[in-house]
Formats: structure tokens, C-alpha cells, sequence
């Protein structure tokens, strides 16, 4: 095993251990804590799937964006004044059983399929790359989100401060 | 079988896919069940971008993969607000016992 298999294997560990304990728990500060590991693992994954920027973008917009986000939503929809902020479960075992008979026959269809593999030549550095293909080829959808995240934002906001008429 | 090929990153990513739809399936809590969806979301990037490193098709997966990123970030945005006008109109937000449009 080469540094490579290595550092895979510990990501791939830190990500489903992590997602494992997010969805168990029944804490839920401690899910969104354990969401933090998840997010990290999947950017070690883009690092070593050689998309360096997008793992940069992972950590910003995900760990410093949306998890934060969600912990205000936490903190913003439970009395504070218990310590243990707490979920109910509702259909574990025919849940357990539905995912898991999921879970096997994509594991199966992943494992069992010819994939049809041709190992790219990976640039040092992709910014460049991913850059001018977004102001040439996907210069339409760019634009498109940067107009729905305006949109959705501002709706946000909107309807997070409707006061009761 | 140690040496790290597509199918590692695919089971890696169907995996999280199942942890995934297990926390929206069982838990409460609204925000959990957003919690779930941004895990399938990942798991979703993660393919992406591994079909853009072993298929040969550019630098359009990674591409794909930020894009989704930022429609997780006004997702969660907007499901916050939602949550948010819930728990004002509710005073939880356990979405088992949320059953009607309005008071």
C-alpha cells in the first residue's frame, strides 16, 4: 500500500464513521458536529481525486456556510435551556431493513459493473481549467445560479422575518 | 483488492447515499432530515467528480459537482427559513406531528 491507498482509506474511515454517527445520534449538536468530520472526509476525497479547488470550495461553502446555517437552525428551534437538544426516531426497523436491502444492491451495481476506465492526465492545478470552462461552455448555467442564489437568499430572509400581520 | 480504483469512490459514495435516506427516514427533527439531504448531496459530488477523473470527460464533472454546491447552499437557506416559520406556528419541529397548512 502506497501513501495514496493510505489516505484514501483514512478518508473514506473519517467520512462514514462520521456520516454513521450524524444520522445514529440522537443528540443533535453532536450530528452537526459529526457533519463537520463527514464534510472534511469528502474533501480529502476530491483532493485525492485531483479536484483540488472544489475541495477548497467544499471546506468554505459547506463547513463555513451551510453547517453553520444549520446549527443556527438548531439553536434557533429549541429551547436552549436544556443542554441536550434531542430527536425523536420514528421506523427504525423498517427503515434499517428498506436501507440496507438499498444500500446492498448499490454496493452490488457499483462493484459488478464493467466500468469502462481511462485515467486522465491530472493537471497540477484545475482552477484554470475549471475557470475558463465556466465563462465559456457553462457561461448560461453560471449566470442562471448566480441569479438563483440572489433569489433564494433574498427570499430567505423574506420569509424568515414575516411578522405576523 | 488495497489498490484504489473507480469502484472504491462508487461504494464509497453509495454507501453515504444510504446513510443519507437513513437519517431522513428515521429521524424527527426537520433539521436532521436537512442534515440527510446535504449527506446525499455529497454523495452525489463524490461520483461526479470520480467519473471526471476515470472517464475522460474533462473537467465537466467537477464542474457539475460546484454547481451543485452552490444549489446546496440556497437550499439550506431556504429550508432554514422554512424550519424557522414552523417552530414559530408550532413550537416544535418534528415533522411527524406537523399536519396541517396553517393553525
Amino acid at each position: 500500500m502506497n501513501y495514496y491507498e493510505i489516505l484514501f482509506y483514512l478518508f473514506a474511515i473519517i467520512t462514514l464513521v462520521s456520516a454513521g454517527f450524524v444520522v445514529t445520534t440522537r443528540n443533535v449538536i453532536y450530528s452537526a458536529f459529526f457533519l463537520l468530520f463527514t464534510f472534511f472526509g469528502v474533501a480529502g476525497i476530491y483532493v485525492l481525486l485531483a479536484a483540488d479547488f472544489l475541495a477548497v470550495v467544499q471546506i468554505m461553502v459547506y463547513v463555513g456556510g451551510i453547517l453553520i446555517l444549520l446549527l443556527f437552525g438548531v439553536m434557533l428551534t429549541n429551547k436552549i435551556t436544556n443542554v441536550d437538544i434531542r430527536t425523536g426516531t420514528a421506523n427504525l426497523l423498517p427503515a434499517s431493513i428498506a436501507v440496507g436491502l438499498m444500500m446492498g444492491a448499490m454496493v452490488s451495481a457499483m462493484l459488478f459493473t464493467s466500468w469502462r476506465v481511462q485515467d486522465t492526465q491530472v493537471p497540477d492545478t484545475t482552477i484554470k481549467q475549471l475557470g475558463s470552462l465556466l465563462i465559456t461552455d457553462y457561461i448560461l448555467i453560471f449566470e442562471l445560479l448566480g441569479m438563483l442564489l440572489l433569489i433564494a437568499l433574498i427570499g430567505a430572509a423574506s420569509i424568515a422575518r414575516r411578522d405576523k400581520e | 483488492m488495497f489498490q484504489v480504483s473507480l469502484q472504491h469512490f462508487l461504494v464509497l459514495s453509495a454507501i453515504l447515499f444510504s446513510l443519507g435516506i437513513y437519517g431522513i427516514v428515521t429521524r424527527k427533527n426537520a433539521v436532521m432530515v436537512l442534515m440527510g439531504i446535504e449527506l446525499i448531496l455529497n454523495s452525489a459530488n463524490i461520483n461526479f467528480v470520480a467519473f471526471a477523473k476515470f472517464g475522460n470527460f474533462g473537467f465537466s464533472g467537477q464542474i457539475i459537482a460546484l454547481f451543485v454546491i452552490v444549489l446546496a447552499a440556497a437550499e439550506a437557506a431556504i429550508a432554514l427559513a422554512i424550519v424557522l416559520n414552523i417552530y414559530k406556528t408550532f413550537i416544535n419541529v418534528n415533522i411527524d406531528e406537523i399536519d396541517n397548512l396553517k393553525e
